[in-house]
C-alpha cells in the first residue's frame, strides 16, 4: 500500500482535539526495548538486524490495536516518504537515516508507532493530542505487554530493561509534551523556565542558543532520567511540571495583553502581514510566523478563525510536505516561492487582524 | 570559541544544562549540531551528547589500562568510545564496573523500580525477598535470637530452592 493513501490528510490531523491544546500540540510516551542475545542494532551485522526485524515486525503486527496498520521496511521507503514521517513526528531523524534491517509499522490513527532497529531493536510510541500523558503510557504499557509474551527482552533485575545507550536503562521510558510557548518567549521569561524546568531533571529541546527562541516558540520537555524511578512516577512529574509550564504561558499572554497589548498586536499584524503577502519564504521564517498567528487566533485578533488553519500549515510549509505536492525535483530556493504561494492562497479569506481582541468563549484570558 | 567536536568550525550553537548544581555546556558549530540531530526537537538530549563526549573517557580510565571486550559481542572500550551506544545486552556485565559510576550521575538511582516482564516477575518478588530474610537472620544473630535465626534459614533455604528452580514461562 502506498503510504500516501495511509497518512492522515494533514487537514484532519490539525483538527485533532485534546485537554490544554491551545498550549500543549502533543503528548508521547516512548519506550525502548532489547531482545536478549541480539546485538543492538549500531552494533550488529545485517544479517542479524535482519533476523531481529522479522521476529518483531510480525510480533507488532499480530497485537490487536495494530490489525489495521501500515508496515514497511525503510529500504522500500523512498528519502521524501521518510522526511514526511519526520516532519509527521512519526520516526526519528535517526530512524529516517536507516536502511535495510530497520522497519516500522503505525495504525491508522497515527496514535501508536514501532520503529524496528532504531538505535535499540525497538522504539514504540503513543501518541495523543492535548495533554495526556496518563493515556499515552496506559496505551504503550499496554501494547508493551502483550508483546513481552511473544518476544524475549534484554532484562535484568538490578537494571531493568538493557538499552544500546545508557541514558535509556531502566525503565526506557521517555514521556514527553510538544508545547507552544510564543507568550514566555515574548515575555522574555523562557530562558528562567527552561533553567529551572532543567534542574528538576527535565530535558528542554529544541533549536536555541542561550537567550534564543526555538523554532516556532515550540519546545518538548520530556524525562532525562530513566533509572530508579519508575513509570509512573515519571508521568506524574512530568503533569506536574507541564501543568506549571502552562499556568505560566497563560499568566505571559494575560500579563502581555495587559501590559503591552500594542507590542503584541503588532508582532501578530507584521506576522500576518508577511505571510499574507510574500512571494518567497523560508520554512524557518513561516514556522516563526505561523507561530505568532497561532498566538493571534488563541488571544481572538483573528475572529472566526480556526487554530487548525494555521496547524494544517505548520505541516504542509515543511520542506518534505512542499516538495510532495510537486511531482519535480525542487530547489531550496523554488520551494520558498512555493510555499509563499500556498501560504498567501490559504490565508486569502482570513481577514487581516482586528485592532483589539474579542476573546472566543472559553479562551481562558479572563484569570478567574 | 572552536566547535567542540570537529575543533575546526566556530561555535554558534551554545547549549547549556544544569542538572542539581552541576552545570554543564556544550558549543558547536551549525554543522556538527545538525549531525548530532541538536536543530531537531523531538531527536536530541544534552545529555546524549554529554555521554557520547564524556563518558568513554570514564570507561577508559576505569578500565585500569586493560581494554575490556564482550565476550558476547566483541564490542570493545574503543568502540563505546567512537559510538558512545554499547554493542549488546551482555555489555552490562561485562563494562559493569565502569558503567557505575556512570549510571550514578547519569539517573535518579542505580537500581530499577519500574515495570517487570511478567514471566520475570515471580524470581524478582522471590529475590526481594531473599534479601529480606537475609538481613533479618544477620539480625537475629547480632541479637543472639537463635530460634528465629533457625526458622529464617529454613526459609532462605526454601527461597533460594524456588529461586534456582526455573518457572515455566
Amino acid at each position: 500500500m502506498d503510504i500516501h493513501d495511509f497518512l492522515t490528510p494533514p487537514a484532519e490531523t490539525a483538527r485533532r482535539k485534546g485537554p490544554y491544546d491551545r498550549i500543549v500540540m502533543s503528548s508521547r510516551v516512548r519506550l525502548a526495548r532489547n531482545l536478549k542475545g541480539a546485538a543492538f542494532p549500531g552494533w550488529a551485522k545485517k544479517p542479524e538486524r535482519i533476523r531481529v526485524l522479522e521476529l518483531i515486525r510480525p510480533a507488532v503486527e499480530s497485537l490487536p490495536e495494530m490489525k489495521d496498520a501500515f508496515g514497511e521496511t525503510m529500504d522500500s521507503l523512498s528519502t521524501l516518504d521518510k522526511q514526511i514521517l519526520v516532519e509527521r513526528h512519526l520516526i526519528s531523524r535517526e530512524h529516517a537515516a536507516k536502511s535495510a534491517g530497520s522497519g516500522l509499522v503505525f495504525n491508522r490513527d497515527e496514535t501508536l508507532c514501532f520503529m524496528i532497529n532504531e538505535e535499540d531493536h525497538l522504539r514504540m510510541q503513543a501518541l495523543r493530542p492535548g495533554l495526556q500523558l496518563r493515556q499515552a503510557w496506559t496505551a504503550i504499557d499496554q501494547a508493551d505487554s502483550a508483546l513481552e509474551k511473544k518476544l524475549e527482552y534484554a532484562f535484568n533485575p538490578e537494571l531493568g530493561y538493557l538499552t544500546a545507550c545508557p541514558t535509556n536503562i531502566g525503565t526506557g521510558i521517555r514521556v514527553s509534551a510538544m508545547l507552544h510557548l510564543p507568550g514566555l518567549v515574548l515575555a522574555e521569561q523562557i530562558n528562567p523556565i527552561i533553567q529551572s524546568v532543567n534542574k528538576l531533571g527535565l530535558a528542554v529541546r529544541g533549536l536555541y542558543g542561550e537567550g534564543t527562541e526555538a523554532l516556532g516558540n515550540v519546545f518538548q520537555v520530556s524525562n532525562q532520567m530513566t533509572l530508579g524511578e519508575s513509570e509512573s512516577a515519571i508521568v506524574e512529574r512530568l503533569e506536574k511540571v507541564l501543568a506549571q509550564i502552562i499556568e505560566h504561558e497563560e499568566n505571559a499572554r494575560a500579563s502581555l495583553l495587559e501590559k503591552k497589548p500594542k507590542m503584541v498586536y503588532n508582532h501578530i499584524g507584521r506576522a500576518y502581514g508577511i505571510l499574507a503577502n510574500a512571494h518567497s519564504i523560508s520554512s524557518k521564517e513561516t514556522m516563526n510566523l505561523l507561530s505568532l498567528m497561532r498566538l493571534g487566533v488563541d488571544v481572538g485578533l483573528f475572529p472566526g478563525v480556526d487554530r487548525a488553519l494555521v496547524d494544517e500549515l505548520f505541516i504542509l510549509t515543511q520542506p518534505a510536505h512542499l516538495q510532495k505536492q510537486h511531482s519535480e525535483k525542487l530547489s531550496a530556493e523554488e520551494r520558498d516561492l512555493l510555499r509563499a504561494d500556498m501560504v498567501r492562497e490559504r490565508l486569502k479569506p482570513v481577514s487581516r487582524p482586528i485592532a483589539r481582541p474579542a476573546p472566543p468563549p472559553g479562551a481562558g484570558l479572563d484569570k478567574q | 570559541m572552536l566547535c567542540c567536536i570537529c575543533k575546526e568550525k566556530e561555535a554558534t550553537v551554545h547549549l547549556t544544562q544544569i542538572a542539581g548544581d552541576k552545570m554543564q555546556k556544550v558549543d558547536l558549530c551549525e554543522e556538527c549540531a545538525k549531525t548530532k540531530g541538536v536543530n531537531d526537537p523531538t531527536g536530541f538530549s544534552l545529555a546524549d551528547l554529554l555521554l557520547g563526549l564524556g563518558a568513554s573517557q570514564e570507561i577508559e580510565q576505569a578500565g585500569g589500562g586493560v581494554e575490556l571486550k564482550c565476550a558476547r559481542c566483541g564490542f570493545s572500550q574503543a568502540d563505546f568510545k567512537k559510538a558512545g551506544r554499547l554493542g549488546c545486552p551482555e555489555c552490562y556485565k561485562t563494562f559493569a564496573e565502569p558503567l557505575e559510576g556512570l549510571l550514578k550521575t547519569m539517573h535518579k538511582g542505580t537500581r530499577h523500580v519500574g515495570k517487570v516482564p511478567e514471566s520475570l516477575r515471580q524470581s524478582r518478588d522471590l529475590s526481594d525477598r531473599l534479601r529480606l530474610l537475609q538481613k533479618r537472620l544477620a539480625k537475629a544473630i547480632q541479637d543472639e535470637d537463635f530460634e528465629e535465626a533457625a526458622i529464617l534459614r529454613d526459609e532462605i533455604k526454601q527461597t533460594t530452592a524456588r529461586l534456582s528452580t526455573p518457572t515455566p514461562t
